[in-house]
């Protein structure tokens, strides 16, 4: 029995730890003083202020179409690598492999300054473009690694079932095989997304004057010092998050049932 | 139809954008200087023989020093957690786990950010101090060693708990049966039996939090307030304020080898899906 409270307690404290200081900036992105750290009152003021600051909303903007295209290019390009890969011979299938664990092991820090020395050393004009670049480059190991599994459990008479069957190699790709795989695309796509709105650091390497990102943004509004703003805006990304993970999960118990 | 042709234009991409930068970094980093800065393709180790100056190594041992407090912390807070998730019922355990991988899910900059209002001068931890009357005076709680410390065991916390819980939630009850039938005492059971079975578990969540701690910029930044100077805000601040490319190319060569270095060593320890599959 007391051994049982002692675990209730020690979880209860590490979630503590975890969630009090997003329930922090949650409380005070609803207060009215800006400098002390006590509590004024209740204010909707700060999300006004942020939906009136344009900065933010082009940096809300560059971050979702950035993510949006980035992990539907990387969902693409990493699906046809993954089949791709699976035919290989042993050799190619290594040598492929280790191609893709390369950005997934390799520290961002170092993925981003050497994607701003590519860049440099081409002559890209740093901005969106380059961001979008960086960003398919991260997201496409992430898309392979999500769907290779999906291909190993596929059964590959299927394929040839359809093709007697008088299907175009094409027909039976789109009617068949994609629609066997196509839990493992979506969760490479999602993690993909879900990377590129998170990614700061590659992000912060790769991007020229003028074109923020939401982290990019954020890293700067905290250089200026702690700003209720940004509390409104943790609060209404931490709720989106939220919202997301729990159509994710009604999603994945659908796909158990 | 060859379907391994499907492969080329990842194949293109990742010799372009994944393989050719590490190489132009690997050129850079054993490139000269000229009078301005600009990149002289002459060869020239002096780029890895500057960091061995005292100020460089001490950036090193401070980095190594912070990421390995910070795994053990994460560690010996991590274990426990994920031992009594792996032991808690089925329909309780998805959501311990859920409630671990949402923070991972909020942005990272907004999460340390956080500990930015709550260990300032006016922050929460302060006020609460002074309301119940056990310091007059704020102390001093950000922009130190210990907050860059609390920022990364915060930031880096799921990433050791998880693959412990996966490997742990996987383990073979009757292994643990056997030996308590055996006479083992419990902490015998522990030591002898779950421990090194969860070996592999442990190893990926030391290295998933061991890296990126090592290779951070932003936690010494925000809540190190420049007074911490970690590898990864040596690398930033040669590529984007010292403009010396050159050396800043070495450092992350530096740390590329030392990564890789630890990926050897572990990759031995580590069995199949260790719980990497987590992510």
């Amino acid at each position: 029995m007391v051994k049982k409270l002692c675990k209730a307690a020690y979880a209860g404290i590490i979630y503590v730890f975890l969630y009090l200081p997003i329930l922090v900036l949650i409380v005070y992105s609803f207060n009215d003083s800006k400098y002390r750290g006590n509590w004024s009152g209740f204010t909707l003021r700060w999300y006004q202020e942020l939906m009136r600051d344009r900065t933010i909303i082009s940096a809300l903007y560059n971050t979702f179409t950035i993510a949006i295209l980035a992990s539907l290019l990387a969902t693409v390009i990493g699906t046809a690598a993954a089949i791709g890969i699976h035919h290989m011979k042993p050799r190619a299938k290594a040598v492929f492999m280790n191609i893709t664990y390369l950005p997934v092991m390799n520290p961002d820090i170092v993925i981003g300054i050497s994607l701003l020395a590519l860049f440099v050393w081409l002559k890209f004009k740093l901005g969106y473009i380059t961001l979008l670049l960086a960003h398919v480059t991260f997201n496409i190991p992430y898309v392979i690694l999500a769907v290779l599994p999906k291909i190993y459990q596929l059964n590959p008479h299927l394929e040839e079932a359809a093709l007697d069957l008088g299907a175009t190699p094409l027909q039976a790709f789109f009617k068949v095989i994609l629609p066997e795989i196509m839990a493992g695309v979506v969760t490479g796509f999602l993690l993909a997304f879900t990377l590129s709105l998170d990614d700061f650091m590659v992000s912060f390497f790769t991007t020229g004057s003028g074109v923020n990102t939401l982290s990019i943004k954020i890293y700067s509004m905290t250089k200026l010092g702690v700003s209720p703003k940004i509390n409104a805006l943790s609060t209404i990304l931490f709720i989106g998050v939220l919202s997301l993970l729990i159509i994710l999960q009604q999603r994945a118990s659908n796909i158990k049932e | 139809m060859k379907k391994q042709w499907l492969s080329v234009p990842y194949g293109i991409w990742a010799l372009v954008f994944s393989i050719a930068p590490i190489l132009i970094i690997a050129v850079y980093s054993f490139c000269s200087r000229s009078a301005y800065g600009n990149i002289i393709y002459e060869f020239t180790a002096e780029n890895y023989g500057k960091f061995l100056e005292p100020i460089y190594i001490n950036v090193l041992w401070r980095s190594v020093l912070l990421a390995t407090q910070s795994t053990l912390a994460c560690f010996i807070l991590g274990y426990p957690m994920a031992m009594i998730i792996a032991k808690s019922t089925i329909k309780k355990r998805n959501i311990m786990v859920m409630l671990f991988v949402l923070p991972l899910w909020t942005n990272f900059l907004l999460r340390t950010y956080a500990w930015m209002v709550l260990l300032r001068d006016q922050g929460v931890i302060n006020q609460f101090l002074i309301y119940i009357g056990i310091i007059d005076e704020p102390l001093k709680l950000l922009y130190s060693h210990n907050a860059v410390l609390l920022g990364m065991v915060y930031n880096f916390l799921p990433f050791m708990v998880l693959p412990i819980y996966s490997v742990l939630s996987k383990l073979d009850n009757s292994l643990v049966e056997a030996a308590e039938d055996l006479g083992a005492p419990p902490w015998q059971v522990f030591l002898k039996v779950i421990f090194p079975l969860s070996l592999p578990g442990v190893i990926s969540g030391a290295i998933m939090v061991f890296m990126p701690a090592v290779s951070t910029f932003v936690i010494s930044d925000l809540l190190g307030g420049g007074q911490t100077v970690l590898l990864g805000n040596l690398i930033q601040n040669q590529f984007l304020v010292a403009r010396n490319w050159q050396f800043g190319s070495a450092i992350s060569m530096i740390m590329i080898i030392m990564i890789l270095i630890t990926m050897g060593i572990t990759s031995k320890y580590q069995g199949e899906g260790g719980g990497r599959q987590l992510w």
